[in-house]
């Protein structure tokens, strides 16, 4: 191991979240707080009853949709920086993940420590790019990493799912992705592709999608499966949450693919197992090669590896002699239809 | 091997067996000869590389990716075929164009242990990860992709329209890739003579017995012996021994091969005497020394000596019995028992029972551990391949049932990876207020609800008090009644038990961890007699 810098005393890791001890803010605590800092509206990161909440402007509105208006706080756009106590600032960085995802870069007195919350290195019509970053820790998310997971192009995946609706024209095409972030991007990337037709939602997508065209995501045109008898459903592609997949509403459609747009449809036997005919390997999340990169590429004194598969990447900085530890957060673990 | 990487990929995502049917018939009908047959062979599992075996595989990726990365990969994935079809690197510099089914089997079958890992290597090389994937599962012959033999079979049959008795029948007769099969399936060439060629033949099965109340006058009855169920295949001297699926295991048995001298077919149980149980039939724990050998040693012969308790019979010389009522085929099969060679078979003998009660009664009582429980077979049952409802039926013993504590889980393969669904659970040495201690006294891996799983799967992962590779060993909190068919002593457990086929029965949250069953408990459940049979020389 390197002689690394000690770790500063203003951020301690807890099994709650991220917490700034000096000031008493916390970053995607997992419990009610006073203070909060957050990179992004997936509820892993982002949960109701918070006193102030400081995030972008988009994430706010998300918050908001979901849990009820924060108490207070505030919107911070991205690349502004905020004074949040101790001297210590926070500024707001694409993270690519979903609309609005921020990585918040922490610095106090010439320390830099950044929290990337989940990010991707690919592009995503629906949200900036993510910067990278110079700093002395890199607090990263490790989701997908084993070496076993590469996402395709995304544009080859979209090509399966039109072929797949090409190809079945007596059937619906039903492709479950988490009504945050997946549905707008695959919605995103099916116009990109030249798809022009209705595209039909459950319920539960309803909103979402509304206040993604409300932040200046066009998702062309989009209708509740509710307007239409589902028998007519025949040859068109609706989206909804991976639950109501197998579910009486499902079964309602015409002879309905089960499509599943996920980074873990990369297992044959992950999509055996969610009863899925047509796994579609789309993923909002760096891939194995996309986190390795990210740490070369920011090249922090030191790595924290938040929820995922930290021991590959544990492993794989200490064959390389990067410092890195594994944080035990509480919570993280179960929110893998997201990804 | 696109056509068949695709056929493997679209197996895999369609769950309906029609679906896979039509698939396989697709392929089976579409693909030229020789591909379809090699397809077939490994579908059916009738193909074997000697120079490749899975270790190779593992071998082969070490050398290329990180070990460790390999390991927490596979342990991920839950599949080493598939782990190493995504982690393969891509080969330096230009390769030669992906091999066809054909050219695969070629190279991997003229593969020495010596070249074997290059051989496999080069065609990593040529492949993509679906092809990656479906060579590994074509070279080390274990496909798990939910299409069993008796499938692939059904879907010839649907294929080229021909009746799947018949090719059943022939199968056995047939060399991959089957070109014979294929010629007569497609009318190119008359159905191939297999009269002097020992082949399987289907078995007739048993459903279980539930409700039904069976009447004594239509129906005999006959222990259901605890072994192996057994086909003696007798024609032009050669002799030839079938298990249940018609995998020939006439190496592990050559004495009983060798002392049955009479041309014809005969269905029984294969069992192991006990010089312990006066020369009677043994548990399963001792015939378990026999099976799976290539090679038997005399002393094992001697130690273990093998017979086969005679249930049917289908043909006597080259006469065909099967469309002869049971109790005709019975009289027949006495007849042909007097003949044989008394010390290595005997016939199971009908039970005499004046009522279904007392019967019931005869069941109950029954614990030696060679029964399994009673066999009831219409009397005028002709020999239909398969299990054919009203006609025979099984009659387990009720299993016994022990409260026991969940110590360790361990993630699933195929189905079920990325799920704790291997359990090993324990018994206390003492009650725990005394100062016992929990010992594990089995695993299990069945017998729970899909929902069940992913309660205990939650359960293991939120109660992980310490990992061991991919062992996790959780609080010892929850107590599941597991069900097993019998207990046997054992010098390989540290409890100095061993469950026979232990299954998970309920789940007990209500019950307390202290309150789950003592060792001692299960020790006295040894049956008489298995005592003798602690294979201590093992």
């Amino acid at each position: 191991m390197p002689i690394g810098p000690e770790t500063p005393r203003w951020i301690k890791a807890e099994r709650e979240g991220l917490h700034l001890p000096t000031i008493g803010w916390w970053i995607d605590p997992s419990r009610a707080v006073a203070n909060a800092l957050v990179t992004h509206g997936h509820a892993d990161h982002a949960r109701g009853g918070h006193g102030e909440v400081w995030a972008t402007a988009a994430t706010r509105d998300i918050i908001d949709l979901r849990y009820g208006t924060p108490a207070g706080g505030g919107d911070v756009a991205y690349g502004e920086c905020i004074e949040i106590g101790d001297s210590i600032t926070a500024t707001f960085l694409p993270a690519g993940h979903v609309l609005g995802s921020a990585q918040i870069l922490l610095e106090r007195q010439g320390e830099r420590i950044i929290v990337t919350g989940d990010y991707k290195r690919r592009a995503d019509p629906t949200c900036p790019p993510f910067v990278p970053t110079p700093c002395d820790i890199l607090i990263t998310e490790a989701t997908f990493a084993l070496p076993i997971f590469t996402h395709p192009p995304i544009e080859r995946e979209i090509a399966r799912l039109l072929a797949a609706r090409e190809a079945n024209p007596e059937r619906a095409i039903l492709v479950g992705a988490y009504a945050l972030g997946k549905a707008q991007r695959v919605i995103a990337e099916l116009r990109r592709a030249g798809y022009a037709e209705t595209i039909w939602l459950h319920g539960a997508m309803t909103a979402m999608c509304l206040l993604y065209e409300r932040h200046g995501v066009a998702l062309g045109p989009l209708a509740p499966v509710s307007e239409t008898a589902r028998g007519e459903l025949k040859g068109e592609i609706v989206i909804c949450p991976p639950s109501a997949l197998n579910s009486v509403w499902a079964r309602k459609l015409p002879d309905p693919i089960n499509a599943v747009a996920s980074g873990w449809m990369r297992v044959r036997q992950r999509a055996v197992q969610s009863n899925v005919e047509l796994p579609l390997i789309i993923s909002d999340h760096c891939d194995w090669n996309e986190l390795t990169a990210t740490i070369l590429e920011v090249a922090p004194q030191e790595t924290w590896i938040t929820h995922g598969r930290e021991d590959a990447l544990l492993h794989w900085c200490a064959m390389r002699q990067i410092r890195a530890r594994a944080l035990d957060l509480v919570g993280r673990e179960d929110e893998d239809e997201a990804a | 091997m696109d056509r068949f990487a695709r056929l493997l990929t679209d197996l895999i995502y369609t769950r309906s067996r029609n679906g896979k049917l039509a698939l396989l018939a697709d392929y089976l009908r579409t693909v030229p000869d020789p591909d379809r047959g090699w397809a077939l062979a490994a579908l059916t599992g009738e193909i074997d590389f000697p120079a490749i075996k899975a270790g190779i595989v593992r071998t082969l990726i070490q050398e290329r990716v990180d070990p460790v990365l390999f390991a927490l990969s596979r342990d991920f994935v839950g599949d080493t075929a598939e782990t190493v079809s995504l982690m393969w690197p891509a080969p330096q510099g230009p390769v030669r164009a992906a091999p066809g089914v054909s050219e695969a089997v070629a190279l991997l079958a003229s593969a020495s242990r010596g070249t074997g890992k290059s051989v496999l290597a080069g065609l990593l090389d040529r492949l993509d990860e679906d092809g990656r994937f479906a060579l590994l599962k074509l070279a080390t012959g274990a496909l798990r992709i939910g299409v069993s033999a008796r499938l692939a079979k059904t879907a010839f049959a649907l294929g080229f329209d021909v009746a799947v008795e018949e090719v059943e029948e022939l199968w056995h007769a047939m060399r991959p890739p089957y070109a014979e099969l294929f010629a007569w399936a497609t009318g190119a060439a008359p159905k191939p003579d297999i009269s002097m060629v020992p082949v399987f033949r289907p078995f007739m099965l048993a459903n279980p017995l539930e409700d039904e109340e069976i009447d004594l006058r239509d129906y005999a009855a006959e222990w259901k012996w605890d072994g192996i169920r057994i086909q003696i295949v007798s024609v032009g001297g050669a002799t030839r021994l079938f298990s249940r699926g018609g995998e020939d295991i006439t190496a592990s048995f050559p004495d009983v091969a060798e002392a049955f001298d009479h041309e014809g077919v005969l269905d029984g149980e294969l069992l192991v005497r006990g010089t312990h149980q006066g020369g009677e039939a043994a548990s399963f724990n001792a015939l378990q020394q026999r099976l799976g050998r290539k090679t038997v040693s005399g002393s094992l012969k001697a130690d273990y000596p093998a017979f086969v308790r005679l249930y049917d019979i289908l043909l006597d010389g080259a006469e065909d019995l099967r469309r002869l009522p049971w109790s005709e085929r019975r009289v027949r099969l006495e007849r042909v028992a007097g003949l044989l060679d008394p010390s290595a078979f005997d016939i199971s003998a009908l039970i005499e029972a004046e009522t279904f009660e007392a019967l019931a009664e005869m069941r109950v009582q029954a614990r030696e551990t060679d029964i399994e429980g009673v066999m009831l077979k219409r009397r005028d049952s002709l020999y239909e391949p398969g299990r054919k409802a009203g006609l025979w039926f099984k009659w387990k013993r009720e299993p016994l049932t022990a409260d026991c504590v969940l110590m360790y889980a361990q993630q699933g393969s195929g189905k079920r990876s990325g799920l704790y669904s291997d359990y090993t659970f324990g018994c206390w040495t003492a009650p725990e207020a005394e100062g016992g201690v929990l010992l594990p006294v089995g695993k299990a891996y069945s017998g729970f609800s899909d929902e069940e799983l992913k309660w205990l799967d939650s359960f293991v992962r939120k109660q992980t008090t310490g990992r061991f590779g991919p062992v996790r060993e959780v609080e010892k909190s929850l107590v599941l009644e597991v069900a097993f068919d019998a207990v046997n002593p054992s010098t390989r457990h540290k409890s100095g038990i061993a469950m026979r086929f232990p299954r998970i029965s309920r789940i007990r949250r209500d019950k307390p961890a202290s309150e789950a069953d003592l060792i001692d408990t299960l020790r006295r459940m040894i049956a008489a007699g298995a005592k003798a049979d602690d294979t201590s020389k093992v």
